[in-house]
């Protein structure tokens, strides 16, 4: 028997460590120390768990005491075999992960929480004979939210990895159907809170997977940061709700870090990208792959060779080295940080400006070039180097678009007008990596290939990378 | 074509439309240059410079006689008829609050180039003589007002006793503003500004200045970029800080403009009867109604209780080299906009929103107003609703609707709360303070690590394994083996997320430490 005020105490003290955890993750210096203090948490949390669940508890006030029987000896093996071949697989797939898979990854696991929060919530059902109205309603929108998370998550790992096409599936009406969900979902709650039958639940776990199939298939690739974070928040909120049926505080605690952690990274994002929250979720922005806005005649593009640009780099003072997407698709932050290193032992100053939507996750191409080992502190954010362009040498452009459009400052009517963007223009040479004339993302024509100071350098970006560095 | 650079002919005006430098890159451009005799004698730059540069010193009549005339003021009734059917004509017109220039304009069938229209975008700063000019007059303005002033700005302890360092006001934070602030901080004085736009704030810090900030509802920047008129409870509040100020300040400078209006009137005289004798004001809005009660546009008057006001309006024609070398650049910047060909031929662009903003007529006809530049709006497909604080639609008042939601939220909670029970209650306490935790700590959370900030938050939202464990109860199979399956899917999480987060943090490394 453990006394359950042993049991809670754990979880005030594991729920202090997560939040330490978090907090740990501000700076370089102290994110490791904040990883362990989230392992540590975790730790505390799953032995009295599974010492409390295995034992059974014991609760005493004053001459009362209530007692709850354990699981036993089966049940402490059931718990610890399933744990462990959980922790072999987790473990697995994060030793091997390619830093280019990263996205994907944490999709998946995403995906892990919302099935969980189903799994869980369908049994609370089960188990809850008295099935008092709040609890009715905590395990309707716990499945609910868990249900969203599962199948949107699992759509964006398809994305990611590219098992499913990336271009937005737009369904005739698709508002509708995602409005009409939500709307079915609220009446669906209300009946279920004084008529809990099991059809409805089925139904509803059945809508809310649709409802995470369609929500993130309309979605496009480029988006997909906000995508993540969001249903990263969502897994977050999937746990609170089951923390809410369950009346364990713990899981309402970390949920709603989690939660709250995942929004604010949308709305980070979003604001990345001058867009509102909204926008994204309904999807198809530049979907089709058309040019949006007005078409321009921005004259003829210059192309240079790999020699051209050694040439340039040689003789330069400071360079910028402005990543996207392209990067990670090419692989070619492992020449980029030989190219890096080279520069900088010959006395060149070398930075990288990153824009807070490159890549496919929020943070992707820190983590790539941290892979790659890049020194962090030459890896500055995108208002941090902005002020410096002007005084720029040459700024290497290798797989962004979108992120260094100054149609977006220029033309009122583009429709990525207003977004803030990295002005590499303002250097006084730019060299773009690209593997073709083809538009970004957002499906808009970038005028920055067509300035006189640009230099446009076609091909794998990984490929030309390195012939710069043999031509140096 | 030929372009012609007139003397001034206002009486004051100490500028010049071009000056040597500007002269040798106008004949980059392909243009040929002839400039009026003495033209540039005021702001120092004699007929030798400029004929080395290579342009040509004609008379008055052959200078009118070019296909472009660039001026620094609008061409006056004596100069008007000196021109011809088809000429373009680039100068300061103040087209907004001149209409009957601009008529003359349309008599005689000119193209007239307004240089304070120039629409404020980013591509067209390197055009904008407002703003190169307002840097000087700021600059200017501080001098002034040290001129007049009877202490030293720096403050300084010396063997006959403690200097204590000048107070400086500057409000308005605008180019004119920052440059009077840069130019006070550099002569050694304390210097306060304030500004209608609170985003203004750090550019003010950053020039060394405290900003002075008061409690209302900002009027944000409008779509072309100058500060809006502001509403009735922000000027209130305005005009309690200025009337505690202007107690303690020695130096104010006002800066206040609000285009195609009257100067805002801040400093009411009350105010300035409450200033401490020997202070100065500089009203470097004098010329448009004065934002200081008492000012007269070009005058210096002294208020009863010793207090100089100065309403200067030729602040940057004070320093007359330096001003028509940034005018000369700025119309060199536009003439280079207005030749794309390099080749001497101007070519006036309708589509380019900025030619577009600042041309007044064409061939005599009418083409002012512009329609409206839209700078930093939202693509039209965003629906602003649940991002907050993004200043770009200046037509919804972000605040109220904020505090409208909140509102209604919270009503909505005490109404639902009516019918839940206590333990449901404390639950949500718990909910709500770990939501907001979790805000303010993710909130300064450095932009690299986002990604392992999110395999972190993945790895503890699994903590739903405890949920599961909870759940296994040998007796009842069905249940134990969904649990089981919970249980094993949330592991993958907690183990591989902590793995590949203590995996990526790993690979961070400072550049010092290789």
């Amino acid at each position: 028997m453990i006394p359950v005020s042993l049991v809670q105490g754990s979880y005030v003290v594991a729920g202090l460590l997560f939040i330490l955890s978090l907090a740990g993750l501000n700076k370089h210096e102290s994110a490791r120390a904040g990883n362990r203090f989230g392992i540590i948490g975790m730790a505390l949390a799953l032995v009295i768990t599974v010492a409390a669940a295995a034992m059974g508890t014991k609760a005493t006030t004053g001459e009362v005491s209530i007692t709850a029987k354990g699981s036993g000896w089966i049940g402490l093996a059931i718990m610890l075999a399933a744990m462990a071949i959980g922790a072999g697989i987790g473990i697995a797939k994060a030793r091997k992960v390619e830093m280019t898979g990263m996205p994907e990854l944490i999709a998946m696991l995403h995906s892990f929480v919302g099935l969980a929060a189903v799994l869980v919530g369908w049994n609370s059902w089960y188990t809850g004979g008295t099935h008092d109205k709040v609890h009715n309603a905590e395990v309707f929108i716990g499945v609910f939210v868990g249900a969203v998370t599962f199948t949107g998550s699992l759509v964006a790992y398809g994305k990611l990895s590219g098992k499913l096409k990336s271009r937005p599936v737009m369904l005739p009406a698709h508002n509708a159907i995602n409005g009409g969900i939500l709307v079915a979902f609220s009446v669906m709650t209300v009946v279920f809170v004084y008529q809990p039958i099991r059809p409805l639940l089925i139904v509803m776990t059945v809508l809310a997977l649709l409802l995470g199939w369609h929500l993130v298939s309309a979605i496009g690739g480029g988006d997909m940061p906000v995508v993540v974070s969001m249903l990263n928040s969502y897994s977050g909120w999937a746990a609170a709700a089951a923390g809410f049926m369950l009346s364990n505080d713990l899981l309402i605690i970390t949920g709603a870090l989690v939660g709250s952690s995942g929004a604010y990274l949308s709305w980070i994002m979003c604001k990345a990208m001058n867009r509102s929250f909204l926008s994204v979720i309904a999807g198809g922005f530049g979907s089709d792959g058309n040019v949006v806005g007005q078409a321009r005649d921005y004259g003829e593009h210059t192309e240079i060779n790999a020699v051209a640009v050694a040439d340039l780099l040689r003789n330069a003072s400071s360079v910028v080295i402005t990543p996207g997407y392209g990067m990670a698709v090419a692989q070619a932050q492992y020449p980029v940080a030989d190219l890096t290193s080279k520069l900088r032992a010959q006395g060149v100053n070398v930075r990288f400006g990153i824009h807070p939507v490159a890549g496919r996750l929020p943070g992707h191409m820190n983590v790539l070039l941290a892979e790659a080992k890049v020194p962090y502190d030459i890896v500055l954010e995108m208002d941090e180097i902005n002020d410096d362009l002007p005084e720029t040498d040459v700024v290497l452009v290798i797989g962004a678009n979108d992120t260094v459009n100054p149609a977006a400052i220029d033309e009122p009517d583009s429709p990525i007008a207003g977004m803030p963007v990295l002005h590499a223009w303002e250097a006084k040479d730019v060299v773009v990596f690209k593997r073709s004339m083809a538009t970004g993302y957002a499906g808009v024509q970038n005028p920055l290939f067509f300035k006189e100071n640009t230099k446009m350098l076609f091909g794998d970006a990984k490929e030309r990378v390195e012939d710069i560095i043999r031509a140096l | 074509m030929r372009i012609g650079i007139p003397k001034e002919s206002r009486s004051g005006e100490t500028r010049v439309a071009a000056t040597p430098k500007t002269v040798t890159s106008l004949t980059k451009l392909g243009y040929a240059v002839v400039i009026e005799t003495g033209a540039g004698k005021v702001a120092a730059f004699d007929d030798a410079a400029y004929a080395e540069a290579g342009a040509v010193i004609v008379d008055r009549a052959e200078v009118w006689a070019s296909d472009i005339v660039l001026k620094i003021n609008a061409p006056d009734s004596d100069e008007l008829p000196l021109t011809h059917r088809g000429q373009t004509v680039i100068s300061l017109m103040s087209p907004r609050t001149d209409p009957a220039f601009i008529e003359q304009l349309q008599a005689h069938g000119l193209t007239g180039l307004a240089m304070d229209a120039v629409p404020r975008i980013s591509r067209a700063q390197s055009l904008d003589v407002l703003s190169s000019m307002a840097n000087i007059g700021g600059y200017r303005a501080v001098i002034e007002a040290a001129h007049e002033f009877g202490s030293l700005f720096t403050g300084q302890v010396t063997a006959a006793g403690k200097v204590p360092p000048a107070t400086v006001l500057v409000i308005g934070a605008g180019v004119a503003g920052l440059a009077a602030i840069g130019t006070a901080r550099s002569l050694g004085a304390i210097v306060r500004a304030f500004d209608a736009r609170s985003e203004v704030a750090e550019q003010v810090e950053s020039m060394g200045a405290d900003f002075l900030h008061i409690d209302a509802e900002d009027t944000g920047p409008s779509a072309d970029g100058y500060a809006r008129e502001t509403t009735d409870d922000f000027n209130a509040k305005a005009a309690a800080l200025y009337a505690e100020q202007v107690k303690e300040v020695d130096i104010i400078i006002t800066t206040a403009l609000i285009p195609g209006r009257p100067a805002p009137r801040l400093i009411t005289e009350e105010m300035v009867a409450s200033m401490k004798p020997g202070s100065v004001v500089v009203d470097m809005a004098a010329g448009s109604g004065g934002n200081v009660a008492g000012s007269r546009a070009d005058e210096k008057v002294l208020t009863d209780n010793d207090v100089t006001i100065l309403g200067y309006t030729d602040l940057p024609g004070r320093l007359p080299t330096q001003a028509s070398q940034l005018f000369g650049t700025n119309l060199v910047n536009l003439m280079a906009l207005l030749t794309p060909g390099k080749d001497g031929q101007l070519v006036l662009d309708m589509d380019d929103p900025v030619q577009r903003g600042m041309t007044v007529t064409r061939d005599g006809d009418l083409l002012w107003p512009p329609p409206p530049v839209q700078v930093s709006a939202a693509p039209a497909v965003v629906q602003p609703a649940v991002t907050p604080a993004v200043p770009t639609r200046p037509t919804r008042d972000p605040g109220r609707t904020r505090a409208i939601a909140l509102g209604v939220g919270g009503v909505l909670f005490l109404l639902l709360s009516l019918v839940s029970p206590p333990a449901f209650l404390s639950h949500m306490m718990v909910f709500v303070l770990a939501v907001v935790i979790g805000y303010y700590v993710i909130g300064n959370v450095h932009h690299a690590l986002h990604t392992p900030l999110m395999s972190v938050t993945n790895a503890i939202s699994g903590i739903i394994l405890v949920g599961a464990l909870l759940q296994v109860s040998p007796g009842d199979w069905a249940l134990t083996i969904v649990a089981a399956v919970a249980i094993l899917v949330a592991s993958i999480n907690v183990f591989g997320g902590f793995t590949v987060t203590a995996r990526m943090l790993q690979m961070f490394q400072k550049g010092d430490q290789r």
